[in-house]
């Protein structure tokens, strides 16, 4: 199939950004979006132009480090990562977008590199258990009822690419982060620091600039680890919970 | 929006979900009043005698505990101060969202413009929520205060409804705020609920968004009988 | 840039290296197995808590051996540097194992103990590790599991509240605990939140998007690194008083590997130039169960855990002619290969084991597929056992994954799979303490020459990543910390100042080069020419043949490649080029060192040392050793150390799964 490729293109973070299109012929369905990149990628190096910048390390959908807007869409039309997308999905002559994430807390460094470091400080502000390497009682010392683990672990599934943010219509960061206050404050070893984590995380989440959720769904409706939407009630539960007991 | 010093725990106080807390806790209690006033509405079709007596029977509620118009003021002051930081949270987090979302033009892609999957509802939020403003204004001058008087001014709060819904654009501007009303209901009781923590399961969600479309259907529909009563002729 | 010494007819095993002295592991007690990891923690001097903010350490790598030990490390109070080149260390690919991590628990009561746990991992390393080093993984196995518990590592449970455990090839006990088929991911993320809570604690100093390039010594100790700063191009030096890698494996010396597009040798490969040995380099593990290649312009293999082969059952026509649907291929005509091969272990063998005999039927012209390159990994009969539901809930992500990559269902037709590349148990040599031969560099986890032998067993990896970072490497760093703080060193140091130069003019050379192919390109013939002579099967004539195609493919490159842009910018082809730039040369010592064993075993497998019916004969008169090679220079050749090997507790036997 051939198909043409309307692409951002941005030097650097100080530059303007423009849409550049390409053309790329002979691409077989069962290329990853990623690797119909490549090629083209490997043509535009041959013919002196510079190759895109995009991100992407594991390509089986689990770092969370690949990412780009498709057609408007994050991670394209199918509710996956970028890399697990193919081009078994756009019809033989499409026209396809592709632009980084866009939200003030994710700066574009290069084309379609953005910067995620925002994530990190969020993890930083709670999203741990305290536990110092040797600390720790025997594993079967504290029953979890299965239902709670379960829970967690869909919680904890999240691979903070940021595809929620990039789809919400107010750049918020609260699936992303309620992922992780659901996985930590659903299991006993996360009681103790319950409230405090979850102030901790919404108020980075906010000092980080990122918007509030208006409960409108668009994140969990891309989100590739399919993070179910309640993490973000509970996060609510939480926070008023701490909010009402005084915490710190 | 924070300042520097604060502790995370006092800038979780201010935080995006807790002005979100906000908004849903004084959504509620407009809804609260908005099933009361629907309620009370409907009296209108009970005949004049009726709706008037209840009308002033709403003055003189709580007496002797309270004094005259007591609860009706009270109600009132609930009612602004609701509507006030309704709008403060509303229009603070629309800036942050504005900024957050990295400037109105986002996607250069004209595809996928509506998002994915979200409601038309939750696109009127907004707008919507600044026409039921001016609406509010507009209704408040007319059956409250009595000073614009479409169709004739009265003494009679029956008579003034009467008055003013026999005249058809009069019935259409409250047509448009009721619609306008029942999708921020609809958008609204959903997103109240799931702020404040309802949302704990698939089935919870479906269960919240049915009562958020009955909600919406309801007050909607509850709040244009009298009117479309008045101007077909069936309430006189 | 390479002048050769020697011409191809001439290439064997002798002409092609030199042999040095004997290489000794000098810190592991002797004394009962049990109580070596007790006395070495003991003689290890210790550091005062008052004085360890004093001290620093670089970490390369935040994967779980990375992480773990920086989060470890910044708790007991080290100032602690951690550099790594995806843009939040919680990217690294650890994150994409599977199946599990193994740990002598005994939950099932099922005969496991600390000694069964270390007799699989040497029997299925093939008798090529060190009896003092497994015997300690085995040890430590335990307290991993409870650290991971008390992190919020969401394992799975069972409805009393309990872990549940699964069997993983190799083993015939229930020793795997895992969280769905994401455990490597969980438990990154474990070790993630661990770092970024040091990170915010201001013990742990974390640069992500920075890659090393260069290793920094001053008087023969490991001091520093040079880094490029991957959005920049600014060109770093970061001093401390010990270096740590934990740069993981070099799987994509192979180009088409299951390992992350990232992964490189680079960080090992410069310790090693500066003279940190390099270990059984050919010991490389191919995994049986990965979703076929489709086409040239596939970037990379995709994993299907080996826990699919608990219910899944491998199979191939039994004629190769034989074209038909394969759910249209009755019983009588099937040949469930792995079962009549090894009734014993039938489809849990170990995974060199199924890898090879996987290759065998395709060789006998029986595989499936489009290429012919792959053999059925069928669920019928599990379903039809156990139901739809039950198999989807153990599996479902992973029949998912292959719906997604493939566009076919897996519930419905067989899964086909071929194996591939996808662990390297070779590394930078290490003594018990995790220290190379150069004083004050510490390698862990995949990046070392490990405890894995010349065969890693499955839910292994993530065992023993976790195992150098909490628990091994802080309670031995300690002793060599002890003689610091060492004299401060700066970037004006001579050392330093000749490291950066080094690095600028390589990368100048890769930039003015302006050839007429792009670096993938030469990755990816050299990917071909490892995988087809240095992959699953090896021999003396196709390795000689090996080390001359990467010889020329290496001076081609040198003088054609083509790297668009500048230093001072994102520049993805810049990145790649030094790593392949790397590849080539371990590519080349990974043959000598093939060339050189002239034995089978484990993940080696030389098709002159075979057993009447075809397995891997190992040859443990001249053998039984580890092969740490020391770099002589660019046109030298290496120098091999051997490190006997010595089985006190384990017989050395031929492994049998029949």
């Amino acid at each position: 199939m051939n198909i043409t490729l309307r692409v951002w293109r941005q030097p650097n973070a100080e530059t303007e950004g423009r849409m550049v299109t390409y053309g790329v012929e002979n691409v077989s369905e069962h290329m990853s979006f990623l690797e119909m990149l490549d090629v083209l990628n490997e043509r535009l190096t041959l013919e002196g132009d510079d190759p895109i910048a995009f991100d992407h390390d594991c390509r089986e959908g689990i770092c969370g480090q690949c990412g780009v807007v498709i057609d408007g869409q994050p991670h394209g039309p199918l509710q996956t990562t970028t890399c697990q997308l193919h081009m078994r999905s756009f019809a033989d002559g499409a026209v396809i977008d592709v632009e980084p994430w866009r939200a003030e807390p994710f700066p574009v460094i290069k084309d379609l590199v953005v910067d995620r470091g925002a994530f990190d400080r969020i993890i930083q502000a709670g999203g741990y258990i305290s536990v110092p390497t040797g600390s720790a009682p025997d594993a079967h010392a504290t029953p979890v009822p299965k239902t709670d683990a379960d829970m967690a672990f869909d919680a904890a599934t999240c691979i903070a690419c940021g595809a929620c943010v990039a789809a919400c219509p107010n750049g918020s960061a609260m699936l992303f982060t309620a992922a992780k206050v659901t996985h930590l404050n659903l299991l006993p070893q996360g009681q103790p620091e319950r409230y405090s984590r979850v102030a901790g995380m919404v108020a980075q989440h906010d000092e980080e600039g990122f918007g509030g959720c208006t409960n409108i769904g668009e994140c969990t409706a891309v989100c590739p680890k399919g993070i179910p939407f309640e993490t973000i009630s509970f996060l609510n539960r939480d926070l008023l919970g701490s909010l009402i007991k005084g915490n710190r | 929006m924070a300042t520097v010093s604060l502790t995370p725990a006092k800038k979780a106080a201010r935080s995006t979900v807790a002005l979100k807390a906000l908004m849903a806790v004084t959504g509620l209690i407009m809804l609260g009043y908005l099933i009361a006033h629907m309620y009370g509405n409907l009296k209108v079709f009970s005949g004049r005698a009726s709706f008037d007596n209840y009308a002033h029977h709403l003055r003189d509620i709580g007496e002797p505990v309270l004094p005259h118009t007591g609860l009706l003021w009270i109600i009132r002051v609930v009612l602004l101060v609701s509507v006030i930081l309704h709008a403060y949270a509303a229009i603070a987090l629309w800036r942050r969202a504005r900024v957050a979302r990295g400037g109105t033009k986002r996607y250069v892609s004209p595809k996928a413009r509506r998002g994915v999957q979200r409601s038309y509802a939750s696109f009127t939020m907004r707008w919507g929520g600044v026409i039921i403003a001016l609406f509010v204004i507009y209704h408040l001058l007319h059956l409250t205060a009595n000073v614009i008087a479409p169709g004739g001014a009265a003494g009679s709060p029956y008579q003034r409804v009467v008055n003013g819904f026999q005249i058809w654009w009069v019935v259409l501007s409250y047509t448009i705020a009721m619609i306008a009303v029942g999708l921020h209901l609809r958008h609204g009781t959903w997103s109240a609920l799931t702020t404040l923590g309802a949302n704990t399961s698939a089935a919870a969600r479906r269960r919240i968004n049915a009562l958020a479309y009955v909600v919406a259907a309801v007050i909607t529909i509850g709040f244009l009988l009298p009117p479309f009563g008045i101007l077909l002729g069936l309430v006189k | 840039m390479t002048e050769d010494n020697v011409v191809v007819d001439s290439i064997d095993a002798d002409s092609v290296y030199v042999e040095g002295d004997p290489v000794m592991d000098t810190k592991a007690p002797g004394g009962p197995i049990e109580q070596r990891w007790d006395k070495r923690r003991f003689s290890a001097r210790l550091v005062n808590p008052a004085n360890r903010r004093k001290l620093s350490v670089i970490m390369i790598g935040t994967g779980l051996a990375g992480a773990s030990a920086a989060a470890t490390l910044g708790e007991a109070g080290y100032s602690v540097k951690t550099f790594c080149y995806q843009d939040t260390p919680r990217r690294a690919h650890s994150i994409a194992a599977q199946g599990g991590i193994n740990a002598a628990k005994n939950y099932r009561n099922d005969g496991d103990s600390i000694y069964r746990l270390f007799y699989d991992t040497v029997k299925g390393g093939d008798f090529r590790a060190r009896e003092s080093n497994v015997y300690r993984l085995a040890q430590i196995s335990v307290e991993i599991i409870d650290q991971c518990v008390a992190q919020g590592v969401p394992f799975a449970r069972e409805y009393g509240g309990l872990l549940d455990n699964r069997s993983f090839g190799g083993v015939q006990v229930s020793r795997t605990f895992y969280a769905r088929g994401q455990t490597g991911q969980q438990l990154l993320i474990g070790a993630y939140q661990a770092l970024e809570r040091q990170i915010a604690a201001k013990t742990v100093e974390m640069h992500t998007r920075h890659e090393m390039l260069e290793l920094i010594l001053v008087d023969g100790r490991a001091r520093g690194v040079v880094v490029r700063d991957m959005v920049t191009g600014e060109i770093e030096t970061h001093f401390a008083d010990a270096v740590v890698l934990a740069s993981g494996g070099y799987s994509n010396v192979f180009f088409l590997s299951t390992n992350a597009m990232g992964c490189n040798v680079t960080a090992t490969w410069r310790a090693h130039r500066k003279g940190a040995y390099f270990a059984n380099p050919c010991f490389t593990q191919i995994h049986p169960t990965c979703i076929p290649v489709t086409g040239d312009y596939q970037s990379k293999l995709t994993l299907m855990s080996e826990s699919l082969r608990n219910d899944g059952r491998m199979w191939v026509p039994k004629r190769g002619e034989d074209k038909r649907d394969p759910r249209d291929i009755p019983e009588e005509d099937r040949d469930y290969f792995l079962e009549r091969m090894y009734p014993s272990f039938g489809n849990l063998v170990p995974r060199d084991i199924a890898s090879r005999a996987v290759k065998k039927v395709c060789d006998e012209g029986r595989g499936v597929g489009p290429s012919g390159l792959g053999v059925y990994l069928d669920f019928a009969d599990a379903i039809k056992r156990l139901g739809k539901r039950a198999v989807e809930a153990k599996y479902g992500n992973l029949f998912d994954m292959y719906a997604q990559i493939t566009g076919e269902n897996p519930y419905e037709t067989p899964m086909r799979i071929y194996p591939a590349v996808h662990y390297t148990m070779g590394g930078a040599w290490v003594d018990y303490d995790l220290e190379s031969n150069i004083p004050g560099l510490y390698v862990t986890g995949e990046a070392n020459f490990s405890d894995h032998g010349a065969n890693r067993l499955g839910a292994s990896a993530l065992m023993q990543g976790l195992a150098d970072g909490y628990f091994i490497l802080p309670n031995t760093i300690n002793d060599y910390l002890a003689d610091g703080p060492f004299d401060k060193v700066d970037a004006s140091h001579p050392a330093a100042v000749e490291a950066v130069e080094a690095v600028k003019s390589r990368i100048d050379k890769f930039l003015t080069t302006n050839g007429t192919r792009t670096v993938d390109s030469f990755h990816k013939e050299l990917g071909h020419i490892m995988w087809e002579y240095c992959g699953m099967e090896r021999s003396e004539e196709g390795l000689r043949k090996a080390i001359s195609l990467i010889r020329d493919l290496k001076r081609a490159f040198w003088a054609d490649v083509k790297v668009l842009g500048t230093n001072e910018e994102l520049n993805q082809a810049l990145e790649r080029a030094g790593r392949v730039a790397d590849f080539f040369e371990l590519g080349e010592l990974m043959c000598i060192d093939a060339l050189h064993r002239r034995e089978s075993c484990g993940g080696h497998f030389r098709a002159e040392s075979q057993t009447p019916d075809g397995e891997a004969l190992r040859n443990d008169d001249e053998f039984a050793y580890v092969a740490a090679w020391e770099f002589a220079g660019d046109n030298a050749k290496p120098i091999l150390h051997k490190e006997p090997l010595v089985y006190e507790y384990i017989e050395l036997k031929q492994r049998s799964y029949k």
